[in-house]
């Protein structure tokens, strides 16, 4: 139901001009809603399919006695069809917020969904998948929280599945997923919500289901890679996920992923890379990330190897998403001349400089990388040259923007000061020129005058 | 952008790094007018940095609901029936047959015919219920284990780890407690009705949806008719079962023809 292969594509009414077109619109109002901070609004998700849903609005309101009935139909009615229409039923009345809120206040009707979620009939399982989607959908966190409660039952039920073949399984996972996201973006997500489920067995579950293998779901995998980041950006108690092992799993996630990515053309797997890069890059920022990093599994240089991997893939499919796998490879190499090392020794200066094209936010990261690596002295300066990084300097120096070139200035200083001839040899190639242009720039005055001397000078 | 050849092989090849360079750093760098220095960088939830991706992740969910909303067709076939023995079950479609399937044939214990959710609940299930070792050293130290994944604790009773699971792994509070476990005797007139009786459950009502029950503990046994029932221990304690009801009983013909 969720995942693409599975979803029935619907009859195309227009143009492809026009789902362009349309894509970018939406893609404008989502922005738009995300610096009002109103992105979370479940609103904007439901506007866009009701219009778009096949059925369409709802009118109707539905009432204790109705919901029993329906209840009791889809757990004891004698027919399957009946079972499932009962259901259905449900579920459309459950797109109103007012029948959201008598579903939760009466009594049983949790558990009775439930019962229904772990189902042996596939189809009402389905069903019962769909009603959950609909309460995650409510505006009001009461109608979410009365959901979380049986999470960590469902979870132990689903997960103890050899979930491969089992597609009614997968589907309640990844709506569970789904509800489970929605509930962590809450605004009182962080004070309420978060600590309880760090309380829980809950971010074990989770972790499990991040568990790289055959047993992996591409779909399952983002909804829980979401939920984990919203837990970690919210930065609530960092340091018990990494008791957990959360930086060990999304490293080997991680590595998954790019091998993922270099056998199959399959869209979709940035959706899964985005929250674990993120995951990631947040958690490296923890004290007690350090202590894990001096085990193996932050010194493994396949993880700049996977790293690499990954930005070559989103330069292709999602450009956007490029800041963000860059942020991860700051935040690998600021304290870590293992790392910084590793970047040498795998050659991948060069196709790091082949970024300083995208755009001024990756240039601005991919110089500060640099920086990293070059700050560590000499002897990484003295890999960093002569090869290509003096020419692709200066042509970030002929950038017009303010951050791009004063990133530059900073790697320039570096190189002059432990790389012997390399001021020589920016002299040769018209440093002092391109240095010029900047002279009167406010912000960058002084370092543009500052290297002018060492180059002249020394 | 192209990647070095050996790239693809190092991710493949084994964990590791080689050694790093010494780090050498004089104090002039990034002093004044210069300001680099390294840093780990933290973004909190709102963040624009996350803008971009934050859109992505939206435009892909309103694409999943446009499809939720509209009931997805499935590829049906001839109806055929579930071929192991003693299940009549039908089916149109195969996902339906597979979700059956293992949720009711998949994890069987071959004692007492109960399915169950997972290989590790089955061997909790065999281990509690049918070993005696495990009775003999249960009434020595804690040997019932809660059931949720990654939790250590043991417990002296079942009541007790039963207790556990809805406290402090919130469990449904009276999900199925309240079924007791029947004992059962040989064969005798109108078995085939009792099985009957305990597939659809106690009161007749059809027990499928409940895929984790728990059985009460029974201070004391059912009254005994004469003779028929010693053979069976009434000594079990109760238990935590999540076998899926149906499975119970004599349900399989051959065992029947056995004892014939």
């Amino acid at each position: 139901m969720w995942s693409r292969e599975r979803g029935r594509l619907k009859p195309l009414r227009c143009g492809v001009e026009e789902l362009r077109c349309r894509r970018r619109e939406r893609e404008a109002a989502l922005r738009k809603a995300r610096r009002e901070q109103q992105l979370v609004s479940k609103r904007l998700l439901r506007d866009e399919a009701l219009e778009e849903a096949e059925e369409g609005c709802v009118a109707v309101i539905f009432g204790e006695a109705e919901i029993q009935q329906f209840l009791r139909l889809a757990q004891r009615g004698t027919e399957e069809k009946e079972r499932e229409g009962a259901l259905v039923s449900l579920r459309r009345g459950l797109q109103r917020p007012e029948t959201q809120q008598t579903f939760i206040r009466l009594e049983g009707s949790i558990r009775t969904l439930v019962g229904l979620l772990t189902s042996n009939r596939a189809l009402l399982q389905l069903e019962a998948a769909r009603c959950l989607h609909e309460l995650s959908h409510s505006e009001q966190s009461a109608v979410v929280e009365a959901c979380l409660p049986a999470t960590s039952y469902l979870l132990t039920y689903l997960s103890g599945h050899s979930s491969d073949f089992i597609s009614p399984h997968l589907t309640v996972l990844e709506a569970l997923g789904y509800a489970l996201s929605q509930l962590l973006q809450a605004k009182e997500a962080p004070e309420k919500i978060i600590p309880s489920v760090l309380g829980s067995t809950l971010p074990q579950h989770m972790l499990q289901l991040l568990q790289p293998g055959p047993k992996l779901n591409l779909g399952v995998a983002v909804e829980f890679a979401w939920c984990l980041h919203y837990i970690i950006c919210s930065q609530v108690n960092n340091a018990l996920l990494i008791t957990q092992g959360a930086l060990s799993t999304l490293g080997l996630l991680l590595l998954d992923l790019a091998g993922a990515v270099q056998r199959t053309e399959d869209a979709g797997l940035e959706l899964l890379a985005c929250p674990v890069l993120r995951g990631l890059s947040n958690l490296l920022t923890e004290a007690a990330a350090e202590a894990v990093g001096r085990q193996l599994q932050l010194r493994d240089e396949r993880v700049v190897a996977a790293l690499f991997i990954l930005l070559q893939f989103l330069l292709q499919k999602q450009p956007s998403l490029l800041p963000e796998g860059l942020w991860l490879l700051n935040n690998l190499t600021a304290n870590s001349p293992s790392f910084c090392t590793s970047l040498l020794s795998l050659d991948l200066i060069e196709p790091l400089l082949h970024l300083l094209s995208v755009s001024n936010v990756v240039s601005v990261l991919v110089l500060t990388v640099l920086c990293n690596v070059a700050e560590k002295g000499p002897a990484y300066c003295q890999r960093l040259w002569p090869g290509p990084l003096l020419s692709s300097l200066l042509d970030t120096l002929a950038f017009s923007d303010t951050e791009v070139v004063g990133q530059s200035l900073e790697l320039l200083q570096l190189l002059f000061l432990y790389q012997p001839g390399a001021a020589q040899a920016f002299l040769q190639q018209s440093g002092l020129q391109a240095l010029q242009r900047h002279e009167e720039v406010a912000q960058l005055q002084d370092r543009v005058h500052a290297l002018q001397q060492i180059a002249l000078h020394g | 952008m192209q990647l070095p050849p050996a790239l693809h092989a190092r991710l493949a090849g084994a964990p590791g790094s080689a050694e790093p360079l010494p780090v050498e750093r004089n104090p002039a760098a990034g002093t004044a007018p210069f300001r680099f220095a390294p840093r780990l960088v933290r973004f909190p939830r709102e963040h624009d940095f996350f803008e971009d991706g934050d859109v992505q992740r939206h435009l892909y969910l309103q694409d999943v609901l446009t499809q939720v909303g509209g009931a997805p067709e499935r590829p049906r076939v001839p109806e055929f029936t579930c071929q192991v023995a003693g299940c009549c079950q039908a089916f149109g479609a195969l996902d339906d047959y597979e979700h059956h399937y293992h949720a009711l044939h998949g994890n069987v214990c071959s004692f007492c015919e109960r399915a169950f959710p997972s290989g590790r609940l089955l061997d909790a299930h065999i281990l509690e219920w049918h070993d005696s070792l495990f009775q003999i050293l249960a009434e020595r130290q804690d040997m019932y284990q809660c059931l949720v994944e990654g939790c250590t604790e043991k417990f002296r009773t079942s009541r007790d780890r039963k207790e556990h699971l809805v406290m402090r792994h919130l469990y449904p509070v009276d999900f199925r407690f309240d079924k007791p476990r029947k004992s059962r005797g040989p064969a005798m007139p109108g078995a085939a009705e009792q099985v009957l009786a305990e597939t659809l459950g106690d009161d007749g009502v059809p027990s499928e949806g409940d895929a984790m029950e728990v059985c009460s503990e029974h201070v004391e046994p059912p009254p005994e008719p004469a003779g028929e029932r010693r053979a069976y221990s009434h000594r079990i304690p109760s238990t935590i079962c999540f076998g899926q009801g149906a499975s119970r009983g004599f349900k399989s013909t051959k065992k029947r023809n056995k004892h014939q």
